[in-house]
């Protein structure tokens, strides 16, 4: 495959691409956009919440009639609120973070030519790009996008009555997102048959880096819950358009009762958080796996407990999928549920301290590299571990009672899964950008990148806590009908100014990325003198990625600074030396 | 603060954009030494930042939250959250400091071998079982304390209390002298039977509907939910109460006020926030807020969601009965 040269296009190398690495890219930057989108609109609803009554002439331009006189209408409010977390989740940290690094690294870290099917690898691609331009084309639809919560829990997605956003809008929310879960599978599908399936010579599951297992998994989980969503999607389809009845019943809106009777809606909060709760873990384990593998390389020191860290990734895609009752403790459920779930939602504490303190006890006494990657990979785990202990409060059914639908799961959740994923996702970028690009970005952008973003996040959240912690219901589109939350505005604003730091500092990023695709200093082979399989690839791109043969592999991934070596790192594929053991 | 802020962001966004213009000429890539030195020391900084941030919100923002429990339930809720939130502020302080001292500790230096460390059982097992032993007793306790917060046994000859729930407010009807609720559905809706009594049930004529709700101090209070329309949530996050209401489905919940809207007025804690309260409203030339109870939607549920609310009073039980004799039953108001 490698010997003879196809002949490409312009359209099959950049367009239509079967090629794993321009499939990758087509990823990354499709979510960096739709990334901007996202926390673009994160930074309307701040000013909202921070200055209620306050003009902004500036946003009318980009909301046009929606914010008349400057000041923004509650409905467009709840959709800019609906769509920005759509985007997130979905379109930026699982798309672009698990479509880019799962694409990137799967075959260069196996040592395979391209994925399983690299037909269906560029369908999925397209079909994703198809459900974001969809998604975006709902934001200029007449009513206004979906604008019922990210969760789109209906009778209020599934009437238009209730709010402007559940009609057309959310037709095109649900038609993107049923395309967005088939390009998801495609995508996943393709992920689990090449790890399994074209492991080059030597290289075991035991041997293959944790980024590898944690795409495997997460590709598995996907694979077990988006489904359920795309049957959800369905249903709901269904009641909206075709008078079925799964999800409604008994409902009396504007002077009139309709005719749904004996659906529920709590069976539609089973099916979401089905995948829901999972889709955290979709978003955290690709992130987890990167910063395993660029804490192990920048401390050049061995990951810590190896099996110990693929064991918590197993388990906690295991206990993921049996958890989804958390978020509905308060939704009617029989108390009983809500005690079963809540014993499974506190056994994921369990795999989490380990991976937590693995990670940290990787950065004692080692030799740490403080290239940019690495920055966002401790970031992460400092995240990680703040947003991850207060699930201790929101998983215990009792104490989720006073602070569901706050401001404080708002906090926890940006925390753990927002702020970790997307510096997992940075660090990423940061660490295999002279894979995907052939150059190197700027190291001092990045220094400044990280550590605005990092006061900047925390900043944002940690304050944000104390707010739900005072009982400020989330998705309020202004505290000022309750005198009980005058006390909360100031620390609103403190919010919202950390938050336009933040967001100003991702142009730090956009600006190192693009001008580094062009000028940034061009790569050696091997830049973080690491082990894996994917520095033994020439830097310029070629179809099949090795020119020869596939490499073969010798040793586990980890072997930094191992005694009697004479570098401190050992490539996979540098046979064992006579009487060496293998890690 | 804010201005401080603003000062802030506007010597980020200067830096930004001089950093960026000068990216041409910063071809460096891959840390060096002095980058290992100087990033090390940023994050013992970050580390005294993080720590600093942590105290100042305590300190700053504790008189922003919610005073003590009104309700016998809440009392022990705010027990099981102390002790979970000391847990947590014990464990973050240790991880958090370790992390960042290892990060400013062991920061790169040339020619420096890293100590080649792959694995320890006893650490791992020390870091399963350890976790794995506390979280069986926050479990435990979490259980003991929901099984108590759920119970809507009528075994203490409590108050039921139907909360019904339409876009954007709330209706409240009390089951009256036989203590039973008539039954309801939206198809019933007509005229002022706003919530949909069925009047042909007998134990409907003595319910009593409201716009205000009025509870018992010292009486178990059995609340059932009904919505009309969509989703809605009933918050009263003084009594560390909530429940969804689900269209079509009837939802309960119970607590057992223990604090009189007088007695609450007299809390410290509430002085303490009211008066934060009233300072910012007197700046702003608002007249001042007395303290009262709330019931407010907490599931997004339409345009006016951020507006959905009820007041609630509780009363000695005395009151609270010669306040509801008061009211009119449904069989008074749908007769008229």
């Amino acid at each position: 495959m490698s010997d003879h040269h196809h002949k490409e296009t312009f359209v099959t190398k950049y367009i239509f691409s079967q090629d794993h690495k321009m499939i990758s890219k087509q990823y990354l930057v499709t979510g960096i956009f739709m990334g901007v989108i996202g926390v673009f609109m994160s930074m309307l609803f701040r000013l909202q919440i921070a200055w209620p009554d306050h003009s902004f002439s500036i946003i009318e331009a980009f909301l046009g009639r929606h914010q008349d006189g400057g000041v923004m209408s509650p409905d467009i409010y709840l959709a800019i609120v609906t769509i920005h977390g759509t985007i997130m989740v979905f379109f930026v940290l699982t798309a672009g973070l698990s479509g880019t690094f799962s694409n990137l690294l799967i075959p260069l870290q196996i040592g395979a030519r391209d994925m399983a099917s690299g037909f269906l690898n560029m369908v999925s691609y397209w079909l994703f790009f198809l459900s974001s331009v969809i998604m975006v084309c709902s934001l200029f639809v007449e009513a206004g996008p979906a604008a019922a919560g990210w969760t789109i829990y209906p009778p209020l997605s599934a009437l238009p009555q209730a709010i402007p956003g559940s009609g057309m809008g959310m037709t095109l929310w649900l038609i993107s997102m049923a395309i967005f879960i088939a390009s998801s599978l495609l995508g996943a599908l393709n992920y689990i048959v090449t790890v399994l399936n074209l492991r080059t010579i030597g290289m075991k599951m035991t041997r293959l880096p944790l980024t590898i297992w944690a795409f495997f998994v997460t590709a598995i989980i996907g694979v077990v819950s988006f489904p359920v969503l795309l049957s959800a999607a369905l249903l709901l389809i269904f009641d909206r358009s075709f008078g079925t009845s799964f999800f409604l019943s008994d409902i009396f809106i504007q002077g009139e009762v309709l005719h749904y009777q004996g659906g529920s809606p709590v069976l539609f909060e089973h099916l979401f958080w089905f995948l829901g709760h999972p889709e955290v873990y979709i978003v955290l384990l690709p992130a987890l796996g990167i910063t395993s593998e660029i804490i192990s390389t920048n401390s050049r020191k061995p990951i810590f407990g190896y099996r110990a860290m693929i064991g918590s990734i197993i388990a906690i895609a295991f206990l993921s999928t049996i958890v989804w009752g958390h978020h509905m403790f308060v939704s009617g459920m029989n108390p009983f549920l809500g005690s079963v779930f809540t014993f499974t939602t506190l056994l994921i504490a369990i795999p989490s301290a380990v991976k937590a303190f693995n990670y940290i006890t990787t950065l004692w006494k080692g030799n740490l590299q403080m290239n940019p990657a690495m920055l966002f990979s401790i970031g992460l785990v400092s995240t990680f571990i703040s947003g991850g202990l207060t699930g201790l409060v929101l998983g215990d059914s009792a104490l989720d009672i006073n602070v569901h639908d706050t401001y404080f799961v708002v906090a926890h959740f940006h925390l753990v899964m927002g702020v970790s994923a997307i510096y997992g996702m940075f660090a990423g970028v940061y660490h295999w950008f002279p894979k995907m690009y052939g150059r190197m970005m700027n190291k001092t952008l990045g220094y400044w990148h990280f550590w605005i973003t990092a006061v900047a996040a925390y900043g944002v959240f940690f304050p944000m806590h104390f707010i739900g912690l005072a009982g400020l219901p989330r998705r309020y589109y202004s505290n000022t009908a309750f005198p009980l939350f005058d006390d909360v505005a100031d620390v609103n604003i403190v919010i919202t100014l950390f938050a336009i730091l933040g967001g100003a500092a991702q142009l730090i990023f956009l600006a190192n990325f693009f001008i580094s695709i062009y000028k940034g200093k061009k790569a050696e082979q091997n830049p973080w003198r690491s082990n894996t399989l994917e520095w033994t690839t020439p830097v310029e791109h070629v179809h099949g990625n090795w020119p020869g043969e596939l490499p073969t592999v010798h040793r586990w991934p980890y072997d930094y600074s191992k005694p009697g070596q004479p570098e401190d790192f050992v490539s996979q594929t540098t046979p064992l030396m006579e009487g060496e053991e293998e890690s | 603060m804010t201005a401080l802020l603003y000062v802030l962001l506007a010597i980020v966004l200067a830096v930004a954009i001089w950093q960026i213009t000068s990216i041409l000429n910063l071809k460096g890539t891959i840390a060096t030494d002095k980058d290992n030195n100087t990033q090390g020391i940023l994050f013992a900084a970050f580390g005294i930042f993080f720590y600093g941030l942590m105290i100042f919100s305590f300190w700053k923002y504790s008189v922003i939250l919610l005073p003590d429990a009104a309700s016998i339930e809440g009392e022990s809720y705010d027990t099981l959250y102390l002790v979970t939130m000391l847990l947590i502020l014990f464990v973050q302080a240790i991880t958090q400091f370790l992390l960042f001292y290892f990060a400013f500790k062991y920061r790169g230096i040339k020619g420096r071998k890293a100590l080649f460390y792959a694995d320890s059982h006893k650490l791992e097992m020390i870091w399963t079982i350890v976790p794995a032993v506390v979280l069986s007793g926050i479990v435990l306790y979490g259980l003991s304390v929901w099984n108590d917060v759920m119970d809507a046994s009528d075994a203490e000859n409590p108050l039921i209390v139907e909360v019904y729930a339409k876009q954007f407010q709330w209706e409240a009807r009390y089951a009256g002298e036989d203590n039973e609720l008539g039954l309801a559905n939206v198809r019933n809706i007509k005229g002022i039977n706003t919530m949909g009594v069925d009047m042909t049930d007998k134990n409907a004529n003595d319910d009593v509907p409201t716009r205000e709700l009025h509870l018992p101090k010292g009486r178990k209070v059995i609340f059932k939910f009904r919505s009309q329309d969509v989703l809605h949530s009933a918050y009263m996050p003084h009594f560390r109460a909530q429940m969804n209401c689900v269209p079509g489905m009837v939802t309960q919940f119970a607590f057992t006020p223990s604090m009189t809207t007088e007695e609450m007025r007299a809390n410290d804690k509430t002085i303490a926030k009211v008066e934060g309260i009233n300072k910012i409203r007197a700046d702003k030339g608002e007249d001042p807020y007395e303290f009262d109870y709330l019931l407010l939607c907490n599931k997004i549920c339409g345009s006016s969601h951020y507006n959905m609310q009820m007041k609630i009073v509780v009363q000695e039980e005395a009151d609270f009965n010669a306040w509801l004799k008061d009211q009119k039953t449904m069989a008074q108001v749908v007769v008229q």
